[in-house]
């Protein structure tokens, strides 16, 4: 396997009892690249999602990350591996600040003898997040506000900043936009072409057809727990109307069509 | 770093900037309250101009009613050591109504290790245990009380953390049995008579030093300690606790002990304060030390309140009783203005809350 592939996934597959969720998924991304991921309610993106990132076990199939053959045994696992998740429910404790979430279960400390009642290093984390977050862009009035009071675009920033402050490997977004606004909308969409400029890959669940345009190098289409495309839209070949079909089942790549029904 | 740094898009941390913090309107309202019962003390008719909290008029030998004052903090000063515990249980969401009965237990149970030998030379008539359990140096009654509370915090932690229990029926349970070992252990008699070194550590002022000491501990440990933010961040959103690694399962069995730790350790100091162990001792005081907290600010929710605002809870309801007591009304007035008070206190943080949304 050459050196430049972040992820590749083999045969991965999902059963959920009778229901096959995810079948025989052969996937890969480059370094740096920016992929999406689309498809119908029920195609099996979230699944395919679920299973690389340690939420679920699979069935069935391999993951390599960076090279190396992951299994991963629980969300943990693969965030201590390098892959940062945004999750559609975002995982934010609304009491706590800024800092506080962003390093919530892996605080900066100093006396780490003093085992759970170790000190924590306000000044480091604070530092470390204004890094992040001018590393990303967002803007958050003050980061020392409790969450509970921001916006539901601030709060899905407050998450993607995690990724940034972090130097995660992977970073996956599902559906990040979903919720909310216009302009929030455009804010973590700038996050996302900064992650692009700064050379690292991402993964992006949507069924925003502009976005998806506007944001990534390669497109791959789910259908009925299958991939049934993928698009390389940067070559100017695919139109939007040609990813609708795809995800509707009016057209199937031409390396898919044994499976396709 | 200076003071407030700009990134770009003027993201900022400023530390004027902070809100208001919930602790200003507990210190506001406990000012308030003062003042009122200063002002009831000029007039009503049969307070012959005294005043509540500065020395009388006769004598001029202090600023304040020294007496006064420590009373205030005394009386509250073994149930806010529970509160401290109490406080941390309720940040993550849960609650703990054991600690009355396990105030009695262990005190029952530390007090059996204190006693002393002879009493103006005849044997202890309420000597629990022989000559071996006599005459101890008073770590070993102040140990075995913890170890006592560890237990039973254990035990509570447990049955909410992995058996999945609410909290509200786990400790209900326990206050039971806590209650059933105070009575048991000496078949209901007083245990007395403690070891000089025993009434030590509860005589005077010494609850209040506890108290406070323990207070100051805890409040850097919420504070400043990753045992403290994952306390909070569980309150918070024990989902998201969970997805960031933290293990939420031990942590709760940590609160839990530490609760009831604190619970016993406030039993010994009451068995040591009072020269005796009685199984009905530390009757209502889970309830008093829950009130302590919710006047304090505390969220029955998870995730907001403090050991300040606790502290000044503690004080709210030790003013509130004294105050009672200066002008003289009853008992049962009592109960019911701290009643009124507790349901005022939830009341605000509910309004309060729902204006934030």
């Amino acid at each position: 396997m050459s050196d430049d592939i972040v992820l590749k996934t083999e045969d991965l597959t999902k059963h959920y009892g009778g229901v096959h969720a995810l079948q025989n998924a052969n996937f890969e991304m480059k370094m740096g690249e920016h992929v999406a991921i689309m498809g119908d309610n029920g195609a099996g993106k979230s699944t395919f999602v679920r299973q690389i990132t340690g939420v679920e076990q699979r069935t069935a199939g391999k993951v390599w990350l960076y090279g190396d053959e992951v299994n991963f045994s629980g969300p943990l696992d693969a965030r201590e591996a390098g892959i940062e998740t945004v999750f559609q429910t975002l995982a934010l404790a609304d009491d706590l600040d800024v800092p506080d979430n962003l390093f919530l279960g892996r605080e900066k400390t100093y006396a780490d003898w003093l085992g759970p009642f170790r000190l924590l290093d306000y000044k480091g984390m604070r530092r470390a997040t204004m890094a992040g977050l001018e590393k990303t862009g967002v803007k958050i009035p003050n980061i020392r506000n409790s969450i509970r009071n921001m916006s539901g675009g601030q709060r899905q920033c407050v998450a993607i900043a995690r990724t940034a402050t972090f130097h995660s490997r992977l970073t996956i977004m599902d559906e990040p936009t979903a919720a909310l606004g216009v302009q929030e909308t455009a804010q973590v969409e700038n996050i996302v072409r900064q992650l692009k400029e700064q050379g690292e890959p991402l993964i992006l669940v949507s069924h925003n057809m502009r976005q998806v345009f506007d944001l990534v190098d390669r497109v791959v289409v789910f259908r009925r727990g299958r991939i049934c495309a993928n698009l390389d839209i940067k070559s100017g070949d695919y139109t939007g109307e040609d990813v609708v079909s795809y995800i509707t089942g009016a057209k199937t790549g031409e390396e898919y069509m044994e499976h396709a029904t | 770093m200076s003071e407030t740094s700009h990134g770009i898009g003027g993201l900022t941390f400023d530390k004027s900037k902070r809100s208001w913090p919930n602790e200003m309107n507990i210190l506001l309202a406990l000012i308030i309250i003062v003042v009122i019962f200063e002002i009831l003390g000029q007039v009503l008719p049969y307070m012959k101009d005294q005043s509540f909290l500065f020395d009388s008029r006769d004598r001029f030998d202090s600023i304040f009613n020294e007496a006064r004052l420590k009373i205030i903090i005394l009386q509250v000063a073994i149930i806010g050591i529970i509160a401290l515990g109490v406080t941390q249980v309720i940040i993550t969401a849960g609650i703990d109504l054991s600690s009355g009965p396990l105030v009695a237990a262990t005190a029952m149970i530390a007090m059996s290790f204190g006693q002393t030998e002879l009493v103006n030379g005849f044997a202890n008539p309420k000597a629990l245990f022989g000559t071996w359990a006599m005459d101890l140096p008073v770590l070993i009654p102040i140990a075995v009380g913890l170890a006592f509370g560890a237990f039973i915090g254990a035990i509570n932690g447990t049955f909410i953390a992995y058996l999945r229990i609410p909290p509200f029926i786990a400790t209900l349970g326990m206050f039971l049995i806590c209650r059933g070992i105070a009575l048991w252990w000496s078949g209901g008699n007083p245990i007395s008579f403690p070891t000089e070194s025993y009434k030590a550590i509860g005589a005077g002022m010494m609850p209040v030093v506890w108290f406070l000491s323990l207070a100051v501990i805890f409040h850097l440990i919420m504070r400043y300690t990753v045992y403290g933010k994952h306390t909070y961040a569980i309150g918070s959103n024990e989902e998201a606790a969970r997805m960031s690694g933290i293990n939420v399962k031990r942590h709760k069995v940590m609160v839990y002990m530490i609760a009831s730790m604190l619970a016993a350790f406030a039993g010994v100091i009451l068995a040591s304060k009072s020269e005796t162990a009685q199984a009905g001792m530390g009757e209502f005081y889970e309830l008093f030390a829950i009130a302590m907290a919710v006047i304090g600010g505390i969220s029955l929710q998870g995730g907001r309140g403090s050991i300040v605002g606790t502290v000044l809870g503690a004080m709210v309801l030790g003013v509130i009783r004294s105050g009672f007591t200066y002008i003289k009304l009853d008992g049962s007035y009592q109960l019911m203005a701290m009643g009124s008070i507790i349901i005022a206190a939830i009341v605000l943080d509910q309004y309060r809350q729902r204006n934030k949304a």
